[in-house]
């Protein structure tokens, strides 16, 4: 789809509206992307009096005090006004209490935002930037995943917000999902980390926010919030080896006497490697290639064959499979629910 | 009886009033040798505009590949290129070429000198520079070396570590950014240092610090921060070349350096540069709100007060460019604190160019009507800054296209409205012709709406969650008719620059003429001929005023009474 007809997406644009988009800040639903919030209402509240304030003077003092050639006076220059101490002094002080008191308020956001008591039931979560997809890894349930971060939503009267422990394997990565927290980069030989707490189930949209390389662009990003009892029914699933079917043999005969196994892990195979993302559960998530395309049978077939095509610049070289290879790797992908 | 009587040698005495034609080598070699501080600023002025079209292409190439989702106009090898050349080019190839061209040109003159102190340096800076823009743009023909074809850095103007390292930027582009950067570095060290030295020691008689015009102060502080800021990058530079040829580990992250050592030294120079490139442009709103408003400039030593401590704060400030480097709540709040307090200084100016138009005769020259723009674009510019600086809205901002928009709101909605008030006001004095101010009023207007239907609207898709130097993006995240509004402004700026070229063709040739003083100004470059000699001044002027031309125009009532 290159180009995309003009009129149906004016209609969309104006039919969802601002706060309508999927990765508005203005419609926080966390806890730091709602204090972030209050505090943006607030500076916006500031800044537009000062602007309304100075521009206003602005404005007058250009309309009336504007040369009019009519005038008796035209050709005579205007007392000249050389400056005054006591004018100088006010817009100096009054504008040092503004900063004190915004740096105040913003320093209380700061602290409480990145010094949070963890609760006990939070849960870990590490998160891998590559070029260009996402690795996460919860060491405590024994889980590798990509991609698709899964966390438990977080009820407010008994927070169970997640921590995210992120680094990077190769060049620097922003985790960005604006309705739930602000950004965190992800540094190689740096360790950060920032906590997230979706208030409602669903899905969480955002992308990598810091340039890191050709196809940064399409390395996006999907959080799903789910209920106590979708989380805890995905956990169990996601720590089962990969499914075996003798039907599709053929595939995984194709997929093991390939490279394949040197970059993908599928547990339970003796696909270890770990440059790519995790196939274990691959036909589980929604999406391949970090997001880009929904997972179809026809969209991982042509992933495989020409990974570029989705992705170009991605790390991932076609494998150059014929016709029949392709169909018995694909078949066998889709198994691997 | 004897005044019919010629003495035998008057014949070498007489100078031709027409020129003998010259043949275009020898012109060309007049300006290829010249150390004339004149000749300079205008190459830089020239070499400058040359880069402002083409980072301007770039930019325009830029905004047709994003005004529809998932377009593919160009490759994202490609759009990731061109963002890299329009940030590198415009910083350092057309943002201090062009403010070096108008403070080589007009300090000597506004300051009774005859010319820079130093004028070979001056012309070494100059061909250094000029010589890195050109090596930059051959990457495009080189930069892949034994490996391809060429092609450009597509690193990104602050080209993060370890993105440069040689496993990441196979070839030679990144070199050739490297090198640019370098040698045009050492062109602006040397530039500032000819400023410094020749604002400190070639004031002519009478003026002193305190009655040099606020122009010459802007400069001083200018160039003083060039020198502490620019020696940090090109430390990093070579710091990188020995990481990518020597085997060292500074910023090579796969043998254990450091990506945020990387980030420090770049926004040591980063940030500072800001204020590098706002300062002139200060520095000619300080000369031109005046001259249009009637009046003297409203609290000189506040003005300069306030110049001085914009210098030293913004040193202190360039880690808010790191808030999502996850530097701990302390260093977050610090720079928090540091980035608002520059607010401060800022207002101050702001507040005194209110107080100089107040009570004044506000004329609406092509000049003025660009320095309005330039008040209210940059009061927004500083709002916006002011959110930015809150680390919490830092965090959810950085790196969107809210924080792309607000420093273009600085750098084309301030600098550049104030460049093109500065080409109005002092084109008449380089060329001898008036700027045809009808053209001007229609280069005004296209280009005001171009700008604020391109910069307004890009803070919106920022505040939806656009990150910027994304070749392309999903269709449902609603930021596809802001995108589009975006792109359009784009071409309606375009159009605008294409006018203001226009005029200064035109102008060149058929321009009214202007005469010495067109704008019946105040500062001592106007009280030479338009424009002026190779010499400056026949005699050295003295100076009892910050405005000397005032005291000859008003002899009952000089400045010098109340200074």
């Amino acid at each position: 789809m290159p180009f995309h007809p003009w009129p149906p997406i004016l209609a969309t644009q104006v039919t969802t509206g601002l706060g309508g988009s999927p990765t508005s800040i203005f419609n926080p639903a966390g806890t730091p992307a709602h204090s972030v919030f209050s505090l943006s209402m607030l500076v916006l509240g500031i800044t537009s009096g000062i602007f309304l304030v100075v521009a206003g003077l602005l404005l007058y003092a250009l309309l009336r005090y504007r040369h009019r050639p009519t005038d008796e006076n035209a050709l005579r220059e205007p007392a000249q006004i050389y400056g005054s101490n006591q004018i100088e002094l006010s817009w100096t002080v009054i504008p040092i209490l503004i900063v004190v008191m915004l740096f105040l308020a913003t320093a209380r956001v700061i602290y409480t935002t990145e010094h949070a008591a963890k609760p006990t039931d939070s849960l870990d979560v590490t998160v891998i930037g590559h070029q260009f997809w996402w690795e996460y890894r919860y060491p405590k349930l024994g889980i590798v995943t990509a991609n698709e971060l899964h966390i438990p939503v977080s009820d407010p009267k008994h927070p169970t917000p997640t921590y995210l422990t992120m680094s990077s394997a190769d060049t620097d990565h922003s985790f960005w999902i604006p309705r739930l927290a602000g950004k965190m980069d992800l540094i190689p030989n740096k360790v950060n980390t920032m906590w997230i707490d979706p208030q409602a189930a669903g899905l969480y949209l955002g992308q990598c926010a810091q340039y890191c390389g050709t196809q940064h662009a399409k390395m996006l990003l999907r959080v799903y919030a789910d209920t106590p009892t979708e989380f805890a029914a995905w956990v169990a699933h996601q720590r089962m080896a990969a499914t075996q079917n003798v039907a599709v043999a053929q595939g995984r005969a194709v997929f093991e006497h390939n490279a394949c196994i040197s970059c993908h892990t599928i547990a339970g195979t003796v696909a270890t490697g770990r440059f790519g993302p995790d196939l274990t559960h691959v036909a589980s998530r929604d999406t391949i290639a970090s997001g880009s395309v929904p997972n179809s049978a026809e969209n991982l077939r042509v992933f495989v064959d020409d990974p570029a095509h989705f992705k170009p610049g991605v790390l991932m070289p076609p494998m150059h499979l014929d016709a029949q290879d392709l169909d018995a790797v694909t078949a066998y992908l889709v198994t691997l629910k | 009886m004897m005044a019919t009587q010629t003495p035998v040698h008057a014949v070498l005495d007489q100078t031709s009033t027409t020129p003998p034609r010259r043949l275009v080598l020898e012109v060309l070699h007049d300006w290829i040798a010249t150390v004339d501080h004149k000749k300079i600023g205008l190459m830089y002025i020239g070499y400058a505009l040359i880069f402002l079209v083409v980072a301007g292409l770039e930019a325009i190439l830029i905004r047709i590949q994003l005004a529809v989702p998932n377009n593919h106009f160009v490759s994202p090898q490609t759009f990731n290129r061109l963002f890299t050349m329009h940030g590198t080019t415009m910083v350092f190839f057309v943002g201090m070429p062009i403010l070096f061209g108008f403070g080589n040109y007009l300090i000597p003159l506004m300051i009774g000198a005859r010319d820079m102190a130093f004028p070979r340096l001056n012309a070494f800076s100059f061909w250094i520079s000029a010589f890195g823009g050109t090596l930059l743009y051959f990457s495009y023909l080189g930069g892949d070396g034994l490996y391809g074809a060429g092609s450009a850095p597509d690193v990104g103007w602050w080209a993060y570590a370890p993105l440069t390292a040689h496993a990441f930027s196979p070839g030679h582009s990144t070199d050739y950014w490297t090198l640019a950067v370098l040698l045009s570095g050492i062109g602006t060290i040397g530039t500032a240092l000819n400023i410094v030295a020749t604002i400190l020691c070639m004031r002519c008689p009478g003026m002193k610090l305190g009655r040099m015009p606020l122009f010459a102060w802007l400069y001083l502080v200018m160039s003083m921060l060039v020198f502490v800021t620019v020696s940090p990058l090109t430390a990093a530079q070579i710091m990188l070349m020995l990481d990518r040829y020597l085997g060292s580990h500074f910023f090579d992250t796969q043998a254990g350096g450091s990506a945020v050592l990387w980030m420090h030294f770049f926004w040591i120079f980063g940030h500072p540069e800001v204020y590098v490139l706002i300062l002139p442009a200060f520095a000619y709103a300080n000369e031109i709100i005046p001259v249009f408003s009637r009046k003297a400039i409203f609290g000189y030593p506040a003005m300069v007060a306030a110049s001085v401590g914009i210098g030293f704060i913004s040193l202190s400030v360039w880690a808010h460019h790191m808030f999502t480097v996850g530097m701990g709540a302390g260093a977050n709040a610090f720079f928090t604190l540091a980035t608002m307090v520059i607010g401060v200084p800022t207002g101050i100016k702001i507040f005194n160019w209110l107080a100089t138009i107040w009570g004044g005769k506000v004329h609406f020259t092509v000049a003025m009507m660009f320095a309005v723009g330039f008040l209210f674009q940059f009061l927004i510019a500083g709002l916006t800054g002011i959110m930015l600086s809150a680390a919490p809205l830092d965090w959810q901002l950085g790196n969107s296209y809210f924080v792309v928009a607000h420093f273009h709101f600085v750098l084309v909605g301030a600098i550049l409205f104030m460049l093109f008030s500065a080409f109005y006001y002092w084109f008449p004095k380089m060329t001898g012709r008036m700027l045809s101010e009808r053209i001007g009023k229609w280069h005004f207007w296209i280009f005001l709406i171009g700008f604020h239907l391109t910069f307004d609207l890009m803070h919106i898709p920022g505040l939806l969650g656009m990150p910027r130097r994304i070749y392309t993006y999903e269709a449902d995240r609603g930021w596809a008719m802001w995108n589009m509004l975006i792109s359009s402004g784009g071409f309606i700026q375009a159009i605008g620059t294409l006018l203001f070229v226009y005029n200064m063709i035109w102008s060149y040739f058929k321009g009214a003429v202007a005469g010495a003083d067109p704008w019946d100004a105040w500062t001592l470059e106007w009280s030479t001929t338009s424009p002026p000699p190779d010499y400056n001044f026949a005699k050295i002027p003295t100076v009892e005023s910050r405005r000397p031309l005032w005291d000859l125009k008003h002899p009952e009532d000089p400045d010098s009474n109340y200074e």
